[in-house]
This record gives structure tokens, C-alpha cells and sequence, in this order.
């Protein structure tokens, strides 16, 4: 299925396998919004999927993207930003792949506690974190073209076992 | 999608209502409110995220900014977040131990004014 976006035919929804939706974007800010609404859909597609772990989902994958479109900007970059939702029978697997140079995680620095007077010095620097609070797994990998984050969060029914054991 | 502000007086406080997503498309207007109120004076101030029903670490790195700015000219900021969802983004970078949330302007007003 193709969409036309704000400048024409820049975006494309593909079905490839069950289960698995791409999602493909110009890298910029304006698709952000629209980033949010198919990755909340496809989540509530899921049933034992709260609607509290869509919204973790929703603002995680969020990060992710505006991070990407960061990427590219700063590194000149044209391709489109890739959003790949996978809707397995127990969780939700996102992997938002960028070229836009990648990063090291470790780099990032550390944020102060939050209520040190210097951590008001810190207007930026929340995305890693909200990812990984948010998520039930995070990973950020480097590829040979960029940078792959992938975010999973669980079903209702799966968090239940593993508080269970 | 764009955000909607409006600004309006309380008492000695000022009441900046917010509507939209806080992203990085939308925090930039009011980070862009926040300024223009401090430059006129008006350093005590309230936002009313109620309307918002979306933040994301940007739109929270526009809210520290807000503080900080109000802070460092002897004001303050008083937060109406009546909404779970975009609470929890803040209570998962432990900022409910920064700011005080409220539920709606009355009661950030009389609190912030009593305090």
C-alpha cells in the first residue's frame, strides 16, 4: 500500500510477512506525528496489549525516530528513516534503522540526580534514557550504514508469566 | 502538528495553557512563550499541559528550560498535569522529584500562591 505524504508519494506502507509492517518516512520532524499514529494502530492490533505499554511503545519508538532524523540531518543524509513493527504472539518487536552515521550509546553522558541543581543544566540528553525506562528491551547497534534501534515491549500475558516465576 | 499556547494572568502568576504534541516540532513555540513572558517580567509562572497529549524528552528538556529560566530570575514554575499518560514520561526521568504536579489550575494557583 502506498500513501501520499505532504509532498506526494514519499511514503510507503508495505505488508511483507504477517505480522511484520514496514513503515518507511522522509527524514523529517513532520512525519513524526504521523510515526506515532501507525505504530499505536498496529499495537492495538495485539489484544492483551495495555493500552499504558502502547503509549511506552508510542513515545520510545518516537525517540528513536527523532533520532534518526537528527542522524540524517547532520550527516546530509536523503534516504528515508525505516520503521519495522514486527506483531509477534506475545510482544512487540520496533527496529527503526537510520544511515545517518551512527552513535555510541556509551557516549552519552551521565545525567546528574534529578534533583541536583545541575541537572537543570540538562534541557536534552532524555531520549537513551526514556528508551530504555520505557521499553522492556532496548538495544542500539551500530550497522554498516547507520544505526539500528530496536524496542520490544511485552504483552500483558507475557509480563504476568514472568512475574509469575 | 503544531502546539496552541495561550497566556493569561492569575494573580501575581501567569497561566500559560498548552494544546498539542510537545515534540521537537511543537516544544520550540513554547519554549518560544516561555521566553516571551520571562522578558516581560512575568517569572512566576504555570503551565497547563492538560491539553497535551504528547511529550517526548524534548518537550521535557523544554519544561527544565522553563524552570530554570523562571529560577534563576527568583520566579518559579508550578506544573498542571492532570493527564497519566504524559505524567509518567515525567516520573520515569524521576522529575516528579523536581517539579509539583497539579491537577488543574485552581489548585496550582492557590498552592503556588500559598507557598
Amino acid at each position: 500500500m502506498t500513501l501520499d505524504g505532504p509532498s506526494g508519494d514519499e511514503m510507503a506502507i508495505a505488508d511483507f510477512r504477517p505480522g511484520e509492517i514496514v513503515l518507511e518516512i522522509p527524514a523529517r520532524t513532520e512525519y513524526l506525528s504521523l510515526v506515532r499514529v501507525v505504530i499505536a494502530a498496529a499495537a492495538e492490533i495485539e489484544p492483551d496489549m495495555a493500552a499504558e505499554r502502547i503509549e511506552d511503545l508510542r513515545v520510545a519508538v518516537s525517540e528513536a525516530t527523532t533520532n534518526a532524523i537528527e542522524a540524517h540531518d547532520l550527516h546530509g543524509v536523503t534516504d528515508r528513516i525505516r520503521i519495522q513493527c514486527n506483531l509477534a504472539d506475545d510482544e512487540i518487536a520496533v527496529v527503526v534503522h537510520d544511515m545517518g552515521m551512527g552513535f555510541e550509546p556509551e557516549e552519552v553522558p551521565e545525567l546528574p540526580e534529578p534533583d541536583a541543581p545541575e541537572r537543570l543544566l540538562h534541557e536534552s540528553g532524555l531520549g537513551v534514557h526514556l528508551m530504555q525506562m520505557l521499553a522492556d528491551e532496548s538495544e542500539i547497534s551500530a550497522t554498516d550504514d547507520g544505526t539500528d534501534v530496536r524496542l520490544v515491549v511485552y504483552s500483558s500475558k507475557r509480563r504476568r508469566r514472568g512475574s509469575d516465576r | 502538528m503544531q502546539i496552541v499556547t495561550h497566556s493569561h494572568r492569575d494573580g501575581p502568576w501567569t497561566v500559560i495553557t498548552v494544546a498539542g504534541e510537545l515534540d521537537v516540532v511543537g516544544g520550540p513555540d513554547l519554549r518560544n512563550a516561555v521566553m516571551a513572558e520571562v522578558r516581560d517580567g512575568h517569572t512566576r509562572l504555570v503551565l497547563d499541559l492538560t491539553g497535551v497529549d504528547f511529550i517526548d524528552s524534548f518537550g521535557l528538556g523544554v519544561v527544565i528550560g522553563a524552570l530554570k529560566r523562571t529560577r534563576l530570575l527568583d520566579g518559579d514554575l508550578r506544573l498542571v498535569v492532570p493527564e497519566p499518560r504524559v505524567r509518567r514520561v515525567f516520573e520515569v526521568c524521576d522529575l516528579d522529584r523536581v517539579f509539583d504536579f497539579h491537577t488543574d489550575v485552581a489548585q496550582a494557583v492557590t498552592r503556588a500562591t500559598a507557598s
